[in-house]
């Protein structure tokens, strides 16, 4: 919905690109200098257990409408070995987070401007906010992979599975024989469940179907054993049997590799299914965060009470769906009050005040609300 | 409820050639619907589920004559639709309407929503020119669309606000009978409560008819009245929808059913998971198209396709496991 106050005039429109290139070009300039010291990206984390941890990370996109805070602010960490999901609507921010933890964010429109995200590599634990491009590029594949939404896009059409495959076990393996290399591949391949491995070796992507490309874009992810998997919407495109497939091969793979996964999803009903940890996201803020338990048995937040009840349940019959009313407020002019007020049902006189801080309802139970005790 | 059949479907097929070889004649074709029977009464809904490429949309683009069929029959209200002329057939297009799937790219970008709602109004002449503002102002606000939006044009419309100048484009026309192809499916959950229940009080009011097409169970389960589930271009098992959740006989049925994630961490299903893929409908597997991926096959599986049988109140299966 447009709102005429979204009207922005020209002279406005080029103060504030004006303002933006200043402001990019000097984060820009700070990271593309000759030599980091190690000193500047190398820390410790706060939780030894953990393999990720997100602290207060900022990400605003710096576009000609204005500043767009995709993510403001996020904390939440991924222990090993275990799955953590994050949920919320599009726009909310959560492929942001991922992509800022790979420092894939578009820039220099995309920034991350603010906050830590230390990653353990085994060896040293780095600040990826901070670490320069040459050794994010090491981070990339070797202990941190992504699977994405869309597997038939994210494969390249004209070469063969096994040269794609090839490549990066080639680039991230430099010692490795071409025979290794192949070798290796094909293990792989088997691995993720393709029977016929020296044949999809062998073929292009358009001859597979999605459930495959699928199992191959696991298999790319995971020929470097990462200590990390992002899995970005990895069973969106796919039908439900299929899903069911994959789902279970993830779940197979994460026990026998031992590594973290980080579920980016809007389907309840697979981070119910998959995940150990929960993260609400709502605006580009986690609105509340815990165990699997604490989110699906006893959700506080009235965003996520609201995304539970509005998803059809099969086996529970209602004569009306629920839904949250209003919209998602404008990222470009959010507002200063809590983002959830205007659609909030148990708005009370409490929350008039500025966005509310997370609230320790256990010890693994985290919600931003001022009224986390009404149900 | 009224029980006037309103569409009938008979045997319908729907193959589409493929081309190839040196002169370009038909090499072979892909059986997108094959032998596909079902009848929805007036006022419910008709779920129809499947994985993608098992023919339901091709099914429903057919019944609306927007591909043609190969063979079979098609009654809309007791008439043939395919044995209509150009005359009778324009006529028809007011009364049969259908909701697409993707609201992105089904809405023209260079016409304002008012216009784009309107323009089959006037092509087909509803109403009087005089009303025609009014009355278009009035299909706007039942579909939850503001009068001032008449104005604007798509790209300023959220996701789930395109869907429903979507539907008030169908509604329009006033039609009986709307094909929703899946209409929520590229829309948040939150969104999707709402659309449903726009169709739904649509529904109430209008005493529409709608035939459902999704892939999401959930979904159909909530919004239809009878269920049909697809597998590879074939019906494998019709019945009314509480029938069909509470008792699935076809085991692709079964497979489909347990695949659902439920949003509850404390479940452990015991999960059918079928093994491989969908095979390529231009070559279907002899006698049951479904034992291929079958847990339950047997010998005469792979020889004789099974038919489609009554096995009390209504719910039809097509599988050899109830043979008597």
């Amino acid at each position: 919905m447009a709102k005429s106050s979204n009207y922005i005039s020209a002279k406005e429109s080029r103060r504030i690109s004006r303002e933006n290139r200043r402001i990019t070009n000097e984060i820009e300039k700070k990271r593309k200098r000759r030599h980091i010291p190690e000193s500047e990206y190398v820390t410790q984390m706060k939780d030894p257990e953990n393999c990720v941890e997100f602290d207060e990370v900022k990400t605003y996109f710096f576009t000609d409408i204005g500043t767009v805070k995709s993510v403001d602010g996020v904390t939440f960490s991924v222990p090993k070995g275990k799955t953590v999901g994050i949920v919320g609507e599009s726009g909310c921010g959560k492929s942001v987070t991922s992509l800022s933890l790979m420092q894939l964010v578009q820039r220099p429109t995309g920034q991350t401007v603010g906050g830590e995200i230390r990653f353990d590599t085994g060896e040293k634990v780095i600040n990826v906010v901070n670490a320069p491009e040459e050794v994010m590029r090491r981070l990339r594949g070797n202990n941190m992979a992504m699977i994405f939404q869309e597997p038939m896009t994210s494969l390249n059409p004209v070469f063969r599975i096994g040269a794609q495959l090839d490549e990066e076990i080639a680039l991230h393996f430099p010692k490795m024989s071409k025979e290794e290399v192949k070798a290796r591949s094909i293990e792989m391949l088997g691995m993720v469940g393709i029977a016929n491995k020296e044949g999809v070796y062998k073929m292009y992507p358009h001859e597979l179907s999605g459930g495959m490309r699928q199992r191959v874009m696991i298999a790319m992810a995971l020929s470097c054993d990462p200590k990390l998997i992002i899995a970005d919407e990895p069973t969106t495109a796919l039908d439900v049997t299929i899903q069911a497939q994959i789902l279970d091969l993830l779940r197979e793979l994460k026990s026998r590799i031992g590594s973290s996964i980080m579920l980016i999803t809007h389907d309840l009903g697979v981070v119910a299914e998959m995940a150990d940890y929960v993260v609400v996201m709502y605006a580009g803020r986690v609105v509340e965060r815990g165990t699997a338990r604490d989110i699906f048995k006893d959700p506080r937040h009235p965003y996520t009470v609201g995304l539970m009840k509005s998803k059809p349940v099969v086996g529970q019959h209602v004569k009306q769906l629920y839904s949250i009313p209003g919209s998602v407020p404008n990222p470009v002019d959010m507002p200063d009050y809590c983002y959830f007020r205007d659609r909030c049902e148990r708005c009370g006189e409490k929350c008039k005040g500025a966005y509310p801080e997370m609230v320790k309802l256990s010890d693994t139970h985290y919600v931003a609300c001022y009224l986390p005790e009404d149900k | 409820m009224e029980n006037e059949i309103v569409v009938e479907v008979k045997n319908l097929k729907k193959y589409f050639p493929i081309k190839g070889g040196f002169f370009g004649g038909v090499t072979s074709e892909v059986k997108a619907v094959d032998d596909v029977s079902f009848s929805i009464p007036a006022g419910t809904t008709m779920g129809l589920v499947g994985e993608s490429g098992c023919g339901k949309s091709t099914t429903g683009r057919t019944i609306l004559r927007l591909i043609e069929k190969t063979s079979g029959d098609i009654f809309f209200k007791g008439e043939d639709v395919s044995a209509m002329d150009k005359n009778k057939l324009r006529e028809l297009r007011t009364k049969m309407q259908i909701i697409f799937q993707d609201p992105y790219s089904s809405l023209s970008p260079r016409l304002p929503v008012g216009e784009i709602i309107g323009e089959a109004v006037r092509e087909h002449k509803l109403v009087e020119k005089a009303e025609y503002q009014d009355y278009i102002t009035k299909v706007m606000k039942d579909c939850g669309l503001q009068p001032y939006h008449k104005d604007r044009y798509p790209h300023e419309f959220s996701g789930g606000q395109r869907q429903r100048i979507c539907i008030a484009r169908a509604l329009a026309l006033n039609p009986d009978f709307v094909v929703c192809d899946e209409p929520v499916s590229a829309l948040d959950v939150s969104i999707q409560a709402q659309i449903i229940n726009l169709l739904w009080k649509l529904q109430e009011e209008r005493k529409l008819t709608y035939l459902f097409i999704s892939h999401d169970l959930s979904v159909v389960e909530h919004i239809s009245d009878s269920l049909g589930v697809m597998y590879l271009g074939s019906m494998v098992e019709t019945g009314k929808t509480s029938d069909i959740f509470a008792e699935p006989l076809h085991p692709y049925t079964q497979a489909l059913f347990s695949a659902i994630p439920m949003p509850d961490p404390d479940l452990k299903k015991d999960r059918i998971i079928l093994e491989g893929d969908i095979p390529s409908p231009a070559n279907p597997p002899k006698g049951c198209k479904f034992h291929t991926r079958c847990k339950h096959c047997m010998d005469c599986c792979k020889e004789v396709a099974p038919e489609m049988k009554d096995v009390g109140g209504g719910h039809c299966v097509c599988c050899h496991l109830y043979d008597k």
